[in-house]
């Protein structure tokens, strides 16, 4: 085993040794940077989730002192949970952004879109987000994707072209050479960008808590009625659950990832603080999706398939 | 040493303060390198239960009885239809020393160009041999390709060991006629003997199969006094001294609030490409040739005196002159060359060829001007390091010379003083393809290589 005392010998021997953590965040900038820099019209996916929340927390240190010189685009499914719509709003305020709203419901409303009978609506935000990029004409799109998420992610570039569709062929990507991101796009295309690329779960969670950021509380442990479903606990709404035979109880639970209400599912967690959070992600055995993702199931190329459409 | 025994927990003991290392994998097809790949994710617990499991469901459905760990890596539905790898994938896992980032590059002949991509970036590349068939071909054109990119770092693994019944004769004499082609390299100041950290190249007997020297120390091989191949990643020095190399600061974006809080303010926001810069310092900014001093340097919303290779930081300077994204900042005292005429080895990464008089786009840094290819003198077999003469044209996989005017100038370092400053890419400007990673300068192989023999035609050793 180790020692504790080895574990920061490269970065004490050298006094100009970077902690993965400032590299990170240092590449990071760097691409925020890079879009500020050669895109006209750049937007930020924000869902209020933890990867959306460094995104922007990176974005405002990227820029400072002048104000973040992007938008906010919510792909809102209209099953979100309370918690997190409150916090999007107030951060919104707070740094005095500008938030775009694309609405799954609005779709369904207008005959757009159709609700599917399992009621998840994450396969569905993918029109809608279609429909923002072009009304809006963004032309560089942030996600907060990373590549340790899931294996096509793996394959994704950090600077990565959808054609007028917002389609992802694995097949015809731009090789990524050097730090040299190439943005050139025709009109109607536009470039996703993922500056979490190379960050994994662990380290978005240690960088949340060198960099005290705050979250939704739904990250940390509470109490919450919930009920089970394919091995998932689900949290009650008007998005359909629970159903017949599906019993409500009172479980002291907390979220690894948030999304919509229908496919997310929270842990059985007593973690209560960020160490607690980091101390029991490291020592899951789970991943992030794995645990809590109903729509990565699916098949065993879904995420692929998913992208290839336009998703994130 | 040993990580046998950690679990992801011993990440979280100072967690805030590990080293990052990026490094690449190469290897023919059937050289085992899913299968190294899928040991070290696996040995190092870095495989979560549902990875495992979907690799292990995804095993059972093809009618295998153990899990194929190279699922593991193979993520698009036309490489596990194909059994191959068909580009570039990024794999992430940690040891309670450091974090990798690893560029899984296939193997396979024809993508060359994707090994050349995981390189760019890489300070270590992996170059797998079969220890029964020991250096061949395309083990001269891995290793051709890490002198070329200037990976810092090559580790030699030689693989299968066990089905050479574990001899150390097999092992050393491989390991030897793989240092002696690296040492014809000729790759400046990148030696093979002295101290061993300091060799470019470090041999490892390995079976990825059955474990051995990966993550755990072989039971087998005990004449074998070095590191697992996990041990030399984890331990391997990562960060050069940044003070050795002159300062280059690429503008990327200039910051201005001009808020009431802020009115005055004028930062220009970068990525430090190489070196230090401190407060103080006299600067050029190029390509207009205007001087002035660095009055503040701000990392990221707080005030420091000094900064240095890769940070990102805001300079600002003490006289308003005219700063504008692409250009680059460096110390007055030394400054790179402007030129509108490159002369660089390129690798061409793009279906379509490059041609002589083609027009295309040169994004160097931030800069991206206009440029014509002038010239393609020579095109370079990396298996003999051979030069073929005006071949009028570069195809995939290609790595040639050519000479390049450009419409506006550059301050280009050499590649070989500057991974970064001495890169560019050519874009088509009609569609934005990428279509030839290039690097500035003089390449290894003018230096060592023989023209090509007489009659050498363009049928075979290529299409890497």
């Amino acid at each position: 085993m180790t020692t504790v005392a080895s574990l920061s010998e490269d970065l004490d021997n050298n006094p100009y040794a970077l902690s993965h953590l400032d590299a990170l965040e240092s590449e990071a900038v760097h691409i925020f940077r890079e879009v500020a820099g050669e895109f006209e019209r750049p937007v930020i996916l924000f869902s209020g989730g933890k990867d959306s929340i460094v995104m922007l927390h990176l974005a405002l240190k990227a820029f400072a002192p002048a104000p973040v010189p992007f938008a906010l685009l919510h792909v809102d499914t209209g099953h979100n949970f309370p918690e997190v719509l409150d916090y999007r709003d107030r951060t919104v305020a707070r740094h005095g952004l500008r938030l775009h709203v694309a609405s799954v419901q609005d779709f369904i409303d207008r005959g757009e879109l159709r609700e599917r009978p399992d009621g998840t609506r994450n396969p569905l935000q993918t029109v809608p987000l279609l429909d923002a990029i072009e009304k809006n004409r963004f032309d560089a799109v942030f996600g907060g994707g990373r590549r340790d998420e899931e294996k096509a992610r793996a394959k994704e570039r950090v600077f990565s072209l959808r054609d007028e569709f917002g389609g992802w062929d694995p097949r015809r990507q731009r090789p990524e050479l050097w730090q040299l991101y190439n943005g050139r796009h025709s009109p109607g295309e536009h470039v996703r960008v993922f500056p979490l690329s190379n960050w994994t779960e662990l380290d978005v969670w240690q960088y949340i808590a060198r960099e005290k950021i705050e979250l939704p509380a739904i990250y940390y442990a509470h109490e919450r009625e919930v009920f089970a479903r394919s091995g998932m606990w689900l949290a009650p709404g008007e998005w359909g659950g629970p159903k017949d035979g599906e019993r409500l109880e009172v479980r002291q639970v907390r979220y690894r990832t948030v999304g919509d209400m229908s496919c997310t599912g929270a842990v059985e967690s007593d973690a209560d603080t960020i160490e607690a959070v980091i101390a029991e992600i490291a020592a899951s055995r789970l991943t992030e999706r794995g645990a809590t993702r109903a729509d990565d199931k699916l098949s065993e190329a879904a995420m692929e398939d998913r992208k290839r459409e336009g998703y994130f | 040493m040993s990580t046998t025994n950690t679990t992801r927990a011993d990440l979280t003991v100072d967690a805030g303060a590990t080293s990052l290392l990026r490094f690449a994998t190469a290897g023919s097809v059937d050289d085992g390198k899913s299968t190294l790949v899928g040991r070290l994710l696996h040995d190092s617990k870095s495989v979560l239960a549902d990875q495992l499991e979907a690799v292990e469901h995804a095993s059972r459905n093809r009618g295998q009885e153990a899990p194929d760990l190279a699922l593991l890596t193979d993520g698009l539905r036309a490489e596990r239809e194909q059994g191959i790898t068909i580009d570039v994938a990024y794999r992430y896992f940690a040891t309670p020393r450091r974090r990798f980032i690893l560029a899984d590059t296939p193997g396979h002949v024809q993508y060359t160009r994707n090994m050349v991509t995981g390189a760019s970036t890489a300070e270590l590349a992996v170059v797998l041999v079969d220890a029964r068939n020991g250096v061949v071909e395309q083990t001269r054109r891995h290793a051709a390709v890490a002198a070329l990119l200037r990976v810092p770092h090559v580790v030699l693994a030689v693989n299968k060991m066990d089905l050479v019944d574990y001899q150390e004769s097999v092992f050393a004499a491989i390991a030897e006629e793989f240092t002696a082609y690296a040492g014809s390299l000729g790759v400046p100041g990148w030696g093979s003997g002295g101290d061993p950290q300091e060799n470019w190249c470090t041999a490892i007997p390995i079976s990825a199969l059955a474990g051995d020297n990966v993550v755990t120390p072989s039971a087998t091989m005990d004449w074998y006094g070095g590191p697992t191949v996990l041990e030399h990643l984890e331990t391997v020095p990562v960060v050069a001294d940044p003070s050795d190399d002159p300062a280059r600061f690429p503008v990327q974006y200039v910051i201005r609030p001009q808020t009431a809080e802020h009115p005055d303010y004028r930062g220009y926001a970068g990525q430090i490409a190489s070196g230090v810069l401190r407060v103080g310092d006299a600067v050029t900014v190029l390509p207009s040739g205007r001087t002035s001093t660095v009055e503040g340097i701000d990392a990221l919303g707080q005030s420091v005196d000094v900064a240095w290779a890769p940070q990102s930081v805001t300079l600002r300077l003490a006289d308003d002159i005219d700063v504008s994204r692409g250009d680059l900042i460096a110390p007055a005292a030394a400054a790179p060359s402007v030129t509108q005429d490159v002369e660089a080895t390129v690798c061409h990464v793009a279906d379509r060829p490059l041609t002589v008089g083609q027009r295309v786009l040169l994004k160097h840094t931030t800069r991206t001007v206009k440029a014509i290819v002038k010239e393609i003198p020579s095109r370079l077999t990396l298996d003999d390091l051979s030069q073929h003469p005006a071949p009028g044209e570069l195809v995939a996989n290609d790595i040639g010379r050519i000479v390049v005017r450009t419409a506006a100038p550059l301050a280009l370092d050499a590649y070989a003083d500057s991974r970064r400053t001495g890169s560019f890419l050519l874009i088509d400007p009609s569609d934005g393809t990428t279509l030839t990673a290039g690097m500035a300068g003089t390449a290894f192989a003018e230096a060592t290589a023989d023209p090509a023999p007489e009659g050498a035609t363009d049928d075979e050793g290529w299409d890497f």
